[in-house]
């Protein structure tokens, strides 16, 4: 009988290898987080710069006493299923307080933000229909697409004309159209072009999910995303995000205006077969959205960061392969062990930034990965600039 | 534009288009596993059907992927997909 477990042991070799470089980039204990953008890692303080934690909302007294009192009244967790006995009165508050703060008629809150993919994108396509997925998704939305059992397209990232040729040459079929695309992407912190996307839509018809789960809170004046800041929003049918990088939580939504949006509570499997979230994280989340209603600063805080830090990565010379400034910044390394040496140099420098290796990057590249937090001082920024620099230098 | 002529074979034009995922220069057949052989990921193998895809103007939907393991599957497909205009 063949060994179940053989077919992974190519990854124990990889780990490994990381292990015998240095510290385990991809299972890191943090000891203590001090602060959004300070932690105790091996006993020393470093800045944190690769935590999604955009907003650095995560220590906000008001977020933590809310999710306090809500563990207080509501208990440590709830035991069973949003259709269950899974749904208490500060989800639905939740769900109110996120179709208000997006303007949508409905929203659904799921455990965790790859949960709203599941659930979303597998309720709303089946069989009989057609997804067409930009090539640099998100697992979540592979993973949705995989799911809903439906014909899976995939484009040419970011190329509407790619997605309209696709269209065309699918024109002829029955059955519903979904298109997918992210605020911003996750990897290299690229946004979709979407009056582009837009202009398809009205040649072809389809219906658009976008999924805001790193421009929610980031992108747009009130902080809605990538569809708010186009002044699109009335043409994206469904929205996707999660809490557990502006909104400083975890857990996920979906919202929209489809009259029957509410009976995909009866249909999305990711959403009726998992343990509701936590009342703390609820009550917590629930406390972000009003501060992110009101986050101009912050946003403004995390902006001109992000702008910083990219400015001061592309004055090293390094090869930065996001095409602009955004709180996603990745540098391309050149090989799998250069880029975990160049990751161990940092960490022991003080500074902790994500690793990225094939086949979870866009074009098999290896990548380090920065996001900014608008709690980032200037100080910070130019500290996490001037140890990358050293990092490299030391390894020419 | 790509180098491969209209007269080439299907199989021809489609072993010109995984010479960029096929790192190890392995000698290509029909009954060359495009995963197992050439040792590339499921991400390379989407990628390379999209170059498929736009060479010869079809859809190969991913669903489909888990049917074509070697190149003289891909090679059918995607003889089949031409002769049914699409």
């Amino acid at each position: 009988m063949t060994d179940l477990l053989e077919k992974h042991r190519h990854l124990a070799a990889r780990h490994e290898a990381m292990i015998g470089m240095g510290a385990d980039a991809v299972g890191l204990p943090i000891e203590r987080v001090i602060s959004p953008t300070r932690a105790l890692i091996a006993g020393r303080e470093v800045i944190l710069a690769g935590t999604n934690n955009y907003m650095g909302i995560t220590f906000d007294p008001d977020c933590i006493a809310a999710g306090g009192r809500a563990l207080e009244e509501y208990g440590t967790g709830t035991t069973g299923s949003r259709i269950a006995n899974g749904t208490y009165d500060v989800h639905r508050r939740l769900e109110r307080e996120i179709a208000d703060f997006l303007g949508r008629k409905h929203c659904i809150v799921f455990t965790t933000g790859y949960q709203a993919n599941l659930g979303l994108i597998a309720g709303l396509a089946g069989p009989n229909d057609t997804i067409f997925l930009d090539a640099d998704s998100h697992s979540s939305i592979y993973d949705g697409c995989v799911l809903s059992g439906a014909r899976l397209v995939r484009f040419r990232h970011n190329d509407a004309g790619n997605l309209d040729r696709r269209l065309s040459r699918l024109d002829d079929e029955t059955g519903g159209r979904l298109v997918i695309l992210e605020g911003i992407y996750s990897m290299l912190g690229d946004r979709a072009p979407l009056a582009e996307f837009i202009d398809v839509k009205r040649r072809h018809g389809f219906s658009l999910l976008v999924d805001e789960a790193h421009s929610f809170g980031v992108l747009g004046k009130r902080g809605r995303g990538l569809a708010e800041e186009a002044a699109l929003e009335d043409d994206v049918d469904f929205v996707v995000g999660t809490f557990s990088k502006s909104v400083g939580s975890v857990g996920g939504f979906g919202a929209g205006d489809h009259p029957l949006f509410e009976t995909l509570r009866y249909a999305m499997r990711a959403y009726m077969f998992s343990a509701s979230q936590t009342p703390s994280s609820v009550a917590a989340a629930t406390m972000a959205i009003g501060k992110l209603k009101a986050g101009g600063k912050r946003r403004q805080r995390l902006w001109r960061n992000a702008t910083r830090l990219y400015e001061g990565l592309i004055d090293l010379g390094l090869d930065v392969v996001s095409p602009k400034a955004s709180p996603i910044i990745a540098v391309r390394r050149s090989g799998e062990a250069g880029t975990i040496a160049t990751w161990n140099r940092l960490l022991e420098a003080g500074v902790y930034v994500n690793i990225a290796l094939p086949p979870g990057t866009p074009g098999h590249m290896c990548l380090l990965r920065w996001s900014v937090s608008a709690a980032h001082a200037d100080e910070d920024i130019d500290t996490i600039v001037e140890c990358f620099g050293k990092a490299v230098t030391s390894q020419e | 534009m790509s180098a491969t002529a209209d007269n080439d074979t299907v199989f021809e034009q489609l072993c010109h288009l995984i010479t960029p995922f096929n790192t190890k220069g392995v000698a290509l057949t029909r009954e060359t596993d495009i995963a197992a052989d050439l040792n590339i990921d499921s991400v390379a193998i989407m990628d390379f059907m999209m170059e498929v895809e736009d060479r010869f103007n079809i859809d190969i939907s991913l669903n489909l992927l888990s049917d074509i393991s070697n190149l003289g599957d891909l090679t059918s497909l995607v003889e089949r997909k031409l002769a049914e205009g699409r």
